[in-house]
């Protein structure tokens, strides 16, 4: 990636495993969730590396695990080039100023009973650090800076709406002007206008003090508004990492097409034009027990026996575009739908999942062609205890 | 679920050990010389010392509690190298020397009492405090759902002494519609246990149902809005069935739960009350063991109830489990 | 019974054809009083489906979605609210229906799906006997044959291993299981209308596309007419034929979706599609977001309820916007507006807005 000395953030074959107690008389340790399992990413100052996938794909665990509030397993963390990952709760402070983080709940973040002035002034103290103008004056500037009435200052959090809650804990975050901020889902739990306000207080802050984000989110279209960079991940692996044009313009990962294809666009004429349509069926897999070979090939519409055997390395397939899939697939070449039957916990032998594709060719022909395709698998299907979606083409056509 | 159980037997069980442990750690600390206390004025250190050996007392804690437990399971006996040895029997918890009595024998007799007493009260607290507590809480804001708070409010913030001392002045002494109490089993004499046992019975039933009535409003109330409170309505089920089978089921498992904590805890002695009402009970018997610094009787009443409250938990936990299959898993 | 087949009064929206809508609403008002004062969370809310078809209910939170469900559902409190108005099904006024025969309805002709599938379904019920039940509260039916039913509809809605499944209790499922399990319950008496709130705002997308999709699907099959609440545009544009959006317990813009999306009217839905970050437009080097929090429930705006956070209220003459509350007018056929503005004068600000969204950055 890019140059590693200057890094703000660099991760290294980051693993994070939570262990599982048997259930029995005596609970013994049995295996481990593999939330992260080996993953490493980097980030400039200034500069967002957005982190996608679905709920469980162990996001947040490696968002905490960068920061130390979940110790890692193993692998390497450094913050400015120092290695973090075996400091003391007592070392780590320092770094703390450095790195800072934003919750996704505006609502379960703050403590009740502080002030709002309080919050914020919290980190002045504990890092015993006094701006220039004093503590109080400084937490006056904060406020006004992230969009929050001065006169608040000793108002509770309870008193504030989601919005302003965030902001209260962007100020926190900002206050000793760090040079990485972790963002945890931070406009999730937010309205739509007021996740605008927020993703564009963000950019104005990166902007003004050259904070580098880590921001997790599972919505595409927010990570493509805020990142430089995203990283899509699955069961605790990155799947595909580039730069955010060629993520949105050229994914070559199928997990990412399958995850852009999901995105609903507020638009009826383009929703109904897409070119093609990835339906994927059923949840992750257990990341206790995750499937041998490529993660995803459970529910790949690429996938081949290959995938069961062989782990696909993340390769540079493009200048800082890397993607972990044996098979990558360009938009052009992808069908006009393809729809995958999970394989289930019960067949974790059988080396593809059940995929019906339309081509292109046959989708032109128009949705009797559709109708009819793959009957037969889909009763197998039902009886493996796979899904039981009709094969008709759910795409309401709009004019 | 097996699992589950025997795990949380074998807990229990450690945890009574822990316990029995403790506390006789905790004699064995304190300051002051039980052996000292076991004779009055005309002591010489000689009787101390003899005393000391009846008791037991010179031997190493360690050996004092394997004898102990020993004792429980097998019984033992007291001085056994003089002339006159105590025999203690197979359940035995202790020997009282200054009562001259086995301690399982002295809560033998005081058990029933605090029995008769925790029972007939948390059938009163449990009716009562259930009933009005959903009721208010299905007329939330109207005129019943203020009153029973209020009065449930009134019965939450009295002390139990003085609720105890109004009853016995006015309803013993001043209109005398009671005799004065004194207790009888109630295979011997039901009508006066009746008589004796029913102000008891109001004064901890009120106390404990102003806790239980507030407690159930607030629960049901919360459950009432849960979602799939709101689901089962959507269903177009009945009304009835709605607050029945799905609201209370779920509301009213965890107050269950309470109630059996908080009978457990009574099962142990209602000490206010026994005194108040001069009941021969187990608090009653625990208060004059500590001002007759009566270790034996202390050690065995202190281990029994703690043990009686191990064992309400672990029922209590069964029962959650039967009752909440999310618990199961764990 | 006060139902006559009289027909609503004229006036209202009624979007589509002139055919007599299948359900319509008609002045809506739920009023909760709370400690802080009287919460007008539904604020004289009129709009009308027909059957078969797809009218989703659009905006933020706390702008009264969810009660106008819970209204024409009957699950508005009647003990804590007021609700006044007309609700008119298939013929059958409903507000002013004895509970019981409210409870006939429920689950039988309107079923309802919430927003979150982990809390909806009750912990202590194995998934089963919950379906049974919403069966047998309508249909004297056995236990078996139920039961039969419910697992046929368990298969139908793409429960993998549904023989097994039927036995599990809700904490086994993952969340998308939950919500299919919801639908099964909802779907299991064919009712004719189903109001689904939210149902896949706790979903992952992946499994928001599967439940849209499913929706959809048996909403084909069985004729079902569907009201959809959701706060995500997004999903609007691909499923629903009619959009209503709410703003403060009213409905500020009625149109067809596609009408919608064209050339939307309000400042209010201008506003929301510029706020959300789009996938299939050029990135913007800002957003442009409405600026500003939504009114308390409790101190509406006098004027426009808007106001405070439109750009434009300057444009109307004599500060209207602060002083008369606009009426929701039509300003094309099937194109209902509630806002002071010119007719010409919107379409033109609209189209200014769409210009710089489509020539945005980058
Ligand atoms: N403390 C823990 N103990 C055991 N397993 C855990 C723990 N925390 C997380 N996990 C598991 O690790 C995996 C990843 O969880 P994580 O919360 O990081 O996912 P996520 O990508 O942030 O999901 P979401 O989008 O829902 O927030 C999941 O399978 C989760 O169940
Ligand atoms: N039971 C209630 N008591 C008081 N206020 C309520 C109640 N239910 C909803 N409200 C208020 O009504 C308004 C509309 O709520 P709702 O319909 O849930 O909004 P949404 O559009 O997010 O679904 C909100 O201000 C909410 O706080
Ligand atoms: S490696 Fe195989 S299974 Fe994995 S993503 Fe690529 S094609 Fe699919
Ligand atoms: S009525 Fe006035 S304030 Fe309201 S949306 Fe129209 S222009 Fe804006
Ligand atoms: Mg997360
Ligand atoms: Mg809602």
């Amino acid at each position: 990636m890019t140059n590693q000395t200057s890094d703000v953030l660099d991760v290294t074959d980051l693993r994070t495993y939570f262990p599982v107690r048997s259930r029995g008389l005596i609970p013994r340790t049995i295996g481990a969730v593999k939330a992260v399992d080996g993953v490493s990413l980097s980030l400039d100052a200034g500069e967002t590396l957005g982190l996608v996938g679905e709920s469980g794909s162990g996001k947040t665990t490696a968002a905490r695990s960068i920061l130390m509030l979940v110790r890692p397993t193993g692998g390497s963390v450094k913050i400015d080039g120092e290695e973090i990952t075996d400091l003391s709760a007592r070392k780590l402070m320092p770094i703390r100023r450095k790195a800072q983080m934003i919750f996704q709940d505006p609502y379960n973040a703050l403590n009740p009973r502080h002030t709002v002035g309080a919050i914020i002034t919290a980190p002045f103290k504990v890092q015993k650090v006094v701006p220039p103008g004093g503590v109080k004056k400084g937490v006056l500037e904060l406020m006004e800076r992230v969009g929050l009435n001065p006169e608040h200052y000793n108002r509770y959090p309870n008193e504030f709406s989601g919005g302003q809650r965030q902001r209260i804990g962007i100020a926190r975050a900002i206050a000793l002007r760090p040079k990485l901020i972790v963002c945890d889902e931070p406009v999730s739990a937010l309205d739509v206008s007021i996740q605008a306000q927020i993703l564009n207080l963000l950019r104005d802050l990166q902007k003004e003090f050259g904070i580098a984000y880590l921001f997790v989110a599972h919505d595409l279209a927010v990570v493509r508004q805020i990142s430089h960079r995203v990283a899509v991940m699955y069961l605790g692996k990155i799947m595909e990492t580039a730069p955010r044009e060629l993520i949105y313009s050229r994914p070559l990962h199928p997990y990412t097409h399958s995850l852009l294809s999901a995105v609903p666009v507020p638009d009826p004429k383009r929703q109904a034009h897409r070119k093609s349509r990835i339906v994927l069926h059923g949840d992750l897999p257990s990341p206790i027990d995750p499937p041998s070979g490529c993660v995803f090939r459970t529910r790949c519409f690429q996938a081949q026996e290959r995938c069961a055997v062989e782990v696909p390395p993340l390769v540079e397939l493009a200048p800082g575009h890397h993607v972990a899939c044996h098979f990558p697939i360009a938009v052009e070449d992808l069908p006009a739908r393809a729809e995958v039957q999970a394989l289930t916990a019960d067949d974790p032998q059988e080396a593809t999942p059940d995929v019906q594709i339309v081509s292109r060719e046959e989708a032109a022909d128009g949705a009797a062609g559709a109708a009819g395709k793959g009957r037969g698998a889909q009763e197998e299907a039902l009886d493996e205890g796979g899904a039981a979606e009709e094969g008709v083409s759910l795409n309401k056509p709009r004019a | 679920m097996f699992a589950y159980l025997v795990r949380r037997v074998l807990l229990m069980l450690m945890l009574l050990f822990l316990l029995s442990v403790s506390v006789f750690l905790l004699f064995a600390i304190l300051p002051g010389d039980p052996a000292r206390l076991t004779c009055g004025k005309a002591c010489t250190p000689a009787i101390i010392e003899s005393n000391r050996h009846r008791l037991g007392l010179d031997e190493p804690p360690l050996t004092q509690y394997v004898k102990f437990v020993s004792g429980i399971f097998v019984g033992r006996t007291f001085s056994a190298d003089s002339p006159q040895p105590i025999k203690c029997d197979a359940p035995c918890l202790g020997y009282s020397f200054n009562r001259q009595e086995q301690v399982m024998s002295l809560i033998a007799r005081s058990a029933p009492v605090t029995f008769f007493l925790a029972i007939g009260a948390f059938v009163i607290w449990i009716v009562v405090g259930l009933a009005l507590g959903i009721f208010a809480a299905l007329n939330r804001g109207r005129w019943g759902d203020r009153l029973i708070m209020g009065i449930s409010l009134i019965g939450y913030s009295m002390p139990s002494f003085f609720l105890g001392l109004l009853l016995v002045f006015f309803v013993i002494i001043k209109w005398q519609f009671l005799p004065f109490p004194a207790y009888v089993a109630p295979w011997e004499n039901p009508f006066q246990f009746f008589q004796t046992m029913l102000l008891p019975w109001i004064l901890l039933a009120t106390l404990y149902a102003a806790f239980y009535i507030r407690l159930t409003r607030n629960q049901v109330l919360e459950v009432l809005s849960d979602d799939y409170v709101r689901t089962a309505r959507a269903k177009g089920l009945p009304e009835r069935t709605v607050v029945v089978k799905h609201a209370l089921r779920a509301g009213l498992t965890p107050i269950v739960t309470a109630a059996g904590l908080d009978l457990a805890g009574l099962l142990g002695g209602a000490i206010i009350s026994e005194n108040i009402f001069s009941l021969p009970g187990l608090g009653a018997l625990a208060i004059s063991s500590i001002i007759d610094s009566d270790l034996p009787l202390i050690t065995g009443i202190t281990i029994l109830t703690a043990a009686i409250i191990i064992f309400a938990n672990l029922v209590v936990d069964l029962l959650y489990a039967v009752v909440d299959p999310r618990v199961r898993v764990i | 019974m006060t139902a006559t087949s009289e027909e609503p009064l004229s006036g209202m929206p009624i979007v589509g054809s002139a055919d007599r809508p299948f359900l319509s609403v008609n002045d809506l008002h739920v009023t909760f009083p709370t400690e802080d004062g009287l919460v007008q969370a539904v604020d004289g809310v009129s709009l009308s489906v027909e059957r078969g078809k797809t009218l989703a209910i659009v905006g933020e939170s706390g702008s009264g979605k969810s009660v106008t469900a819970q209204a024409i559902m009957g699950l508005v409190n009647r003990k804590s609210a007021t609700v006044t108005g007309e609700i008119w099904l298939d013929g059958q006024e409903l507000i002013n229906l004895p509970q019981r025969e409210v409870q006939e309805l429920m689950g039988m002709e309107i079923a309802m799906i919430f927003q979150d599938p982990m809390s909806s379904l009750h912990p202590f019920y194995r998934i089963g006997d919950q379906i049974v039940e919403a069966i047998r509260a309508h249909r004297s039916i056995g236990k078996a044959a139920a039961r039969r039913e419910t697992l046929e509809m368990l298969q139908h809605v793409g429960i993998p291993a549904a023989e097994r499944r039927i036995d599990a209790y809700p904490h086994q499922l993952s969340g998308g299981m939950r919500q299919r399990v919801m639908i099964a319950m909802a779907l299991i008496n064919s009712p004719q209308l189903l109001i689904a709130d939210e149902p896949t705002t706790a979903l992952d997308v992946t499994v928001q596309a599967q439940i849209l999709e499913l929706i959809a699907r048996l909403q084909g099959e069985f004729g079902t007419t569907v009201i959809l609440i959701t706060h995500d545009l997004g999903i609007v544009a691909d499923v629903a034929d009619d959009v209503a959006v709410m703003y403060g317990g009213r409905i500020v813009e009625l149109a067809s979706t596609t009408t919608l999306y064209d050339l939307p009217e309000m400042p209010y839905t201008l506003g929301l599609l510029s706020s959300v970050p789009r996938m299939d437009q050029k990135l913007p080097e800002r957003l442009d977001p409405i600026r500003g929090n939504p009114p308390s429930p409790i101190r509406l705006p006098k004027g426009c309820v808007f106001q405070p956070r439109c750009d434009y209220w300057q444009r109307v003459p004599g500060e209207a916007c602060l002083t008369v509350r606009p009426d929701l007018l039509e300003s094309d056929p099937d194109h209902w507006v509630r806002c002071h503005l010119k007719v010409e004068e919107r379409k033109q600000i609209a189209r200014d807005v769409k210009q710089i969204l489509a020539g945005g950055g980058e």
